[in-house]
């Protein structure tokens, strides 16, 4: 399969945390056909393992890129039959009027978060963000049928096409994080053409989104050599100061601070200056709010590195990132994966 | 499907040429004379030798946005077309021009938010439209100023015999008033799809000129607000109610005569009806009403919720409602009726 192809049918899929059943279904399914073995793990986590070659002790290295979404819970229906709900994960309020959803019931339901019409807003309230406590899902179903089909718990994600801006720019929901997962995809797919001496261990993380939960567990299930995550950062836009983004198009930003390894950060430039895969520097001196904070301390310590994609818009529905920064991700990962071998992770302990 | 064609196309005022189009082509086999004017309006010219002139008019246009300035970095920022409350731009997917390049209005990610920020609108000056162009040449290959917007919406039937799409305002009038005017009357009938009613009622006055009609029925999509956290006295319409009639808007007063043949063309025909709670607003009536010496007007509305957004709901029922009860009507003054 096509990695855009992969990225589109990944983000169109629902996932929001703690219920990625249906994402980590396709994922798995896309996995197999690369990996030697997939396996799952009891938080939902989708590791899919690539064996290196060679005979030994081979280094082990986890990929870490989460597959779940940002979404809505459905708290309460009214006498009406319309649903109040909360978020999951850190959802823009403002983002949400005048959306279509899909309310994953019994079954899927569409339905629409409105608004009161311009007509009727009162001039002192149009300067006002409608506040989430007083948005509401329009099914379009009467009370009792609502109740049938809906349960206070079930999650709701925006209804969202996955659209092509231009040839490079791909915009949908969901892109943090299933960029990653596509630009796992990609080195998994490069590595074919490599030689590799080290077990690759290509993870889905769930609950990312709402603690770095899977990637706490999965990594310690694995106890990897190296671990990296692959995670979105900002991308460059108008209104937002240039030092907290990364251009779009320019390659992986390649994060360094104390959340990262700085050998396997050295090594990881070393290469994409010897294979002229472009990238960008990010300066990250303590969290890097991915799933690496969490997999940097597992067990008695992981070495880590992060590679970011830039994502313009993020925790909306229309997040973009450009293909060509996906691609060129996993390369560098590929290559990456590639250099390792013993004597590399035993100059890890070597401070 | 008519309803289907008509709101998935591209038709912000001023620019509604593809809609005009489906409707001709709709009512090819069963209008011969059309009028056109200077504005845009399309008038199906059903002529009789005898009766009143009646005029049923629904406008093609819908709210919109224009591109009005490409910046360095390939974005484009935009004016909007029509009443568009800003806070429904955030975070859609768009149109731009005929050629329906995607683009998507984006916003600041949450995580560079100051608490504060949250509770404010974005300003749609300070909002722009994404096409994935990398520069201000790459993005004017692709489009150019002056260029319509649309929301990228699609039609859909979804909950119990309800749609949603967008402009359904006004397009849910014109299936009405394509369904009428495939059936034949024996007084001359002029139906107006107009233009530029979005920006103030531009092209009802120009057409209401030309036909000259003795009466005139406006078909909209108008404002729909049953929804939890109203009390029932705000409601202008509800969902399902049937054609609402407008007794008064800020436009004009609905001619009572008419309004009380529909009302017992109605309850007759067990056909269900609402009159419009609130006077806010105003529609290609208030124009037509003024037109020469003045034209007895009543408009008939679909209810719409989330009227003026990316996406608004109606009820099918109400719109088959409309077109009956609208016939009704037309056939009553057949035998001849007085305003």
């Amino acid at each position: 399969m096509q990695t855009k192809e992969f990225l589109k049918q990944m983000v169109e899929a629902t996932g929001v945390s703690g219920s990625e059943c249906r994402v980590a279904d396709f994922i798995s399914r896309v996995y197999g056909e690369v990996c030697d073995d997939v396996r799952r793990d009891v938080l939902g986590n989708v590791i899919g393992f690539k064996k290196g070659s060679g005979e030994g002790k081979r280094p082990a290295i986890m990929l870490a890129g989460h597959m779940d979404e940002i979404g809505l819970m459905v708290t309460q229906i009214d006498d009406k039959g319309f649903l109040k709900f909360t978020q999951v994960g850190g959802v823009d309020q403002r983002t949400l009027v005048a959306q279509e959803v899909v309310v994953h019931g019994r079954e899927d339901l569409v339905g629409v978060i409105g608004h009161k019409p311009p007509h009727l807003v009162p001039p002192e309230d149009r300067n006002k963000a409608i506040p989430m406590n007083e948005l509401q899902i329009d099914l379009g179903l009467p009370v009792e049928r609502v109740k049938e089909l809906v349960r206070v718990g079930d999650v709701v994600t925006v209804k969202r096409s996955f659209v092509e801006l231009g040839k490079d720019i791909v915009s949908c929901k969901a892109m943090d994080d299933r960029a990653a997962v596509a630009v796992i995809y990609e080195c998994l797919q490069e590595l074919r053409k490599l030689r590799h001496t080290a077990d690759v261990y290509a993870v889905a993380t769930t609950q990312e989104e709402v603690g770095l939960r899977g990637a706490t567990v999965s990594t310690y299930g694995i106890n990897p050599d190296i671990g990296i995550a692959i995670d979105v950062c900002h991308g460059a836009m108008p209104g937002v100061p240039e030092q907290d983004t990364a251009p779009m198009g320019k390659g992986p930003s390649i994060a360094f601070g104390a959340n990262i390894h700085s050998k396997v950060f050295d090594q990881l430039v070393k290469l994409a200056k010897e294979y002229n895969i472009p990238y960008t520097l990010d300066p990250t001196p303590a969290g890097t709010g991915t799933d690496l904070w969490a997999m940097q301390v597992v067990r008695a310590g992981i070495p880590t590195a992060l590679l970011s994609i830039p994502c313009r818009y993020m925790h909306t529905s229309v997040e973009t990132v450009s293909m060509t920064d996906i691609k060129l991700s996993g390369r560098l990962l590929a290559y990456f994966i590639a250099s390792v071998d013993a004597a590399f992770v035993e100059g890890l302990l070597c401070y | 499907m008519l309803l289907r064609r008509l709101t998935e196309a591209f038709g912000p005022s001023g620019f509604e040429h593809e809609v005009r189009a489906i409707l001709q082509e709709e009512l090819e086999q069963y209008v011969s004379v059309w009028q056109r004017d200077a504005l845009g309006n399309l008038i199906a010219c059903k002529e009789a030798a005898n009766g009143p002139r009646v005029m049923l008019a629904a406008h093609m246009d819908e709210v919109g946005l224009m591109v009005s300035h490409v910046d360095d970095a390939g974005l484009l920022h935009f004016h909007k077309v029509g009443g568009i409350d800003d806070r429904v731009l955030v975070s859609k997917p768009v149109f731009v021009g005929k050629e329906r390049v995607p683009g998507v209005i984006g916003a600041k990610a949450i995580h560079l938010q100051k608490p504060e920020e949250r509770t404010q609108v974005i300003p749609h000056r300070s909002l722009f439209i994404d096409i994935g162009a990398k520069s201000k040449d790459e993005a004017l290959e692709k489009v150019k100023i002056g260029d319509y917007v649309v929301f990228a919406t699609k039609y859909d039937e979804f909950g119990q015999g309800l749609a949603k799409g967008k402009a359904f305002d006004d397009r849910a009038g014109c299936v009405v008033l394509a369904e009428v005017l495939k059936e034949e009357f024996n007084f001359p009938l002029y139906g107006a799809f107009t233009v530029q009613e979005e920006i103030g009622l531009r092209g009802a006055g120009v057409a209401a000129y030309a036909i000259e009609p003795d009466m005139a029925i406006v078909i909209e999509g108008t404002t729909c607000n049953d929804v939890s956290g109203m009390d029932e006295h705000e409601y202008s319409t509800v969902l399902g109610g049937g054609p609402a009639i407008t007794f008064m808007d800020t436009a004009s007063i609905g001619n009572r005569a008419m309004i009380r043949e529909l009302v017992r063309l109605a309850e007759e025909n067990n056909i269900p009806y609402q009159f419009k709670g609130t006077v806010t607003g105003g529609n290609d009536a208030g124009r037509i009403n003024v037109s020469r010496a003045g034209v007895p007007v009543v408009a008939i509305s679909i209810p719409c919720r989330y009227i003026h957004s990316p996406v608004s709901v109606m009820s099918l029922a109400d719109m088959e409602n409309t077109i009956a009860l609208i016939k009704l009507f037309l056939r009553s003054i057949e035998g001849g009726f007085r305003v």
